[in-house]
């Protein structure tokens, strides 16, 4: 059980207010992704919700249960930090424990558990040694390790793959999926990348400076962005935007193509732009084309892995007429 | 960058370390050697280093003149004494300032630091009058007193270093888990702690066994430790230097044995790899 209600939170630190009033419903099972740029406001607001920091103002409520005033040790939750922060003096069968020996569990309990633990993580071999020990992947695991053998109401995670090499992160991230959905407990799961938010989230929480900027499904967010600061965060590569005349001609302010949904051709089209750097991924083919009267920043374009197409070719761009968001001066969508 | 290390380099930073490393010891082997000669050899030129006729005759004569045993333990209830009475008011200081810090944390520490700035001779008068007059003078009482606050300093900023690199992570890990305020300090605190007050104790009682400035100006015979013990023997009655060196060594022998066992805690880090 992990419903996580927040209403009208607020933190400051100091004369510096981080999070204004805020209002956020999470539903017990629900994978929810907090994301936005660096310094957002993310990890401040994780920390609100695991009671590692106190509220300014505004009430959190777990399970129907007033948590406002609870010590982190009371609320039921398991965090893993992006520095995995285990006991370095402990083995790994004793930082898994800890949780369960705080709970007063007995020893064959404990070890029952711990196995357990070990056996889904791959950590068995390990048990006996000191985080020291091991890679970072590892000691990511007996991180995640220590918070599932008590059955928490919810898991937070704070970046918990950014010390990891793409690879491993990749593994990581479907390990995580995986565990949420055999154990389907409510997650919430911070992270700066989009790319993570999208391939895991059940529902994204865009921030920024604090504010909620947009909540909803993956693809909510990626078909009907509420403004551009959601419509070029994200996505990848980031959404086309274009201002002026062309947006004009849409009766919009700005208006935004996705590269996926622009074609491109040599003899005919829309847009007419010139060919500049191209990034080959092998399945998809990134290019970006200059087109001067339309906008200043390059348009990224995706095209197929084999296209025949150089830096310095003059190309013609037709976006999706279904596929183009408007908006308004304020940044606004305009549906 | 990594450099390479090529056999010939490698020769020359060992020759180097080894230079240093006797030069810094020479004289204190000097002084064991001549602990064993008879006086005249001490004075010899040119000296010889271990071709004169080894004798325990100092040290028998250093053992009847003085009381070696009240000496040393002078030493000991007076650098432990002061260690740990210091350590008693440092370790919460310390705690504070590197786990709840104010706004004037960094100048508390400035300022403790800034008080071991100021020769001490400037405040020997007022503090001579003082035990005087509370008939602190040449007690062990005392010497534990004015050592504490003079090692004071030392021992909070000592402490601070270590517990500021205990990373606040993993006892916001520990309350995550479920752990009290006493089951984090019994369990996480205190083992990633340990080490850190280990090294500061064993430091600052070598500080303490060897301080010679209050130790010497502030007893005459009963609390006297092993630094006054040796001072005695540099009495300009005649030239004594065997005896002086005899002295010296039994002096500094405990400690020296002390710091060659503990060396391992001394220099040993806090941390583990547990983050990052
Ligand atoms: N303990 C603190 N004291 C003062 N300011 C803080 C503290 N923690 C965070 N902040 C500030 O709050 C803002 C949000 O920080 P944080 O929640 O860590 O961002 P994010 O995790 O999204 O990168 C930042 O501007 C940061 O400087
Ligand atoms: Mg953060």
């Amino acid at each position: 059980m992990g419903r996580i209600i927040l209403e009208q939170v607020t933190k400051s630190f100091g004369d510096v207010n981080v999070i204004p009033p805020l209002d956020l419903e999470i539903e017990d099972g629900e994978f929810v992704v907090f994301v936005g740029p660096s310094g957002c406001g993310k990890s401040t607001l994780l920390r609100l919700i695991a009671g590692l920091e106190d509220v300014s103002s505004g009430q959190i409520s777990i399970d129907g249960r007033a948590a406002t005033e609870l010590p982190p040790a009371k609320r039921g939750l398991a965090m893993v930090f992006q520095s995995y922060a285990l006991y370095p003096h402990m083995s790994v069968r004793k930082n898994i424990s800890f949780p369960l020996k705080m709970a007063g569990l007995d020893q064959a309990e404990q070890n029952k558990r711990v196995e357990a633990a070990a056996k889904v993580l791959n950590l068995t071999d390990y048990l006996d040694r000191r985080p020291g020990q091991l890679s970072g992947g590892q000691r990511q695991r007996v991180a995640i390790g220590r918070a599932i053998v008590r059955e928490p109401a919810a898991f937070l995670f704070d970046e918990p793959l950014s010390n990891l090499d793409a690879a491993l992160r990749v593994n990581m991230r479907l390990e995580i999926s995986e565990l949420h959905n055999s154990l389907e407990t409510t997650m919430i799961y911070v992270t700066h990348d989009q790319v993570e938010a999208m391939t895991m989230a059940d529902k994204i929480v865009v921030l920024r400076a604090g504010h909620i900027e947009q909540v909803g499904t993956p693809l909510d967010l990626y078909r009907n962005p509420r403004n551009l600061f959601v419509a070029g965060f994200i996505g990848s590569p980031k959404m086309n935007f274009i201002e002026g005349a062309e947006a004009a001609k849409h009766n919009a302010a700005t208006i935004g193509i996705r590269p996926e949904h622009l074609s491109i051709s040599k003899s005919e089209g829309q847009w007419k732009g010139t060919v500049g750097v191209s990034e080959h991924l092998g399945s998809d083919t990134f290019l970006h084309v200059h087109a001067k009267d339309l906008t200043s920043e390059p348009i990224t374009v995706r095209s197929d892995g084999e296209v025949d197409i150089h830096h310095g070719d003059t190309v013609f761009l037709s976006p999706q007429d279904d596929k183009i968001h408007r908006f308004d001066k304020e940044g606004l969508r305009i549906s | 960058m990594a450099r390479a290390v090529t056999p010939a380099r490698k020769a020359t930073v060992t020759v180097f370390a080894w230079g240093v490393g006797l030069l810094i010891f020479f004289p204190i082997l000097w002084t064991i050697l001549t602990s064993f000669k008879t006086e005249a050899e001490a004075i010899a030129s040119p000296p010889s280093f271990v071709g004169f006729d080894w004798t325990l005759e100092n040290y028998s004569t250093v053992m009847e003149r003085s009381n070696y045993f009240l000496h040393f333990l002078n030493s000991v209830v007076i650098s432990v004494g002061s260690t740990l009475i210091g350590l008693l008011v440092a370790i919460p200081a310390a705690w504070s300032m590197a786990f709840v810090p104010g706004k004037r944390t960094k100048d508390v520490l400035m300022w403790m630091l800034s008080t071991k700035m100021l020769p001490p001779v400037g405040v020997l008068i007022p503090i001579y009058l003082i035990f005087r007059d509370t008939g602190l003078l040449d007690t062990r009482t005392g010497l534990v007193i004015v050592l504490t606050l003079i090692n004071l300093p030392i021992i909070v900023w000592m402490l601070y270093t270590y517990f500021k690199e205990i990373p606040v992570d993993i006892l916001e890990a520990a309350r995550m888990d479920g752990a009290s305020l006493r089951a984090e300090i019994i369990y996480v605190l205190t083992p990633m702690a340990v080490p850190g007050i280990a090294s500061t104790l064993l430091l600052n009682i070598i500080l303490a066994w060897n301080e010679a400035f209050w130790t010497l100006n502030l007893t005459a015979a009963n609390a006297a430790p092993l630094t006054a013990f040796i001072a005695s023997y540099s009495s300009p009655e005649g030239l004594f230097y065997a005896k002086l060196s005899a002295a010296s060594t039994m002096a500094i022998a405990p400690i020296l044995i002390m710091g060659w066992f503990s060396q391992k805690q001394l220099v040993r880090g806090l941390t583990f790899g547990a983050v990052k």
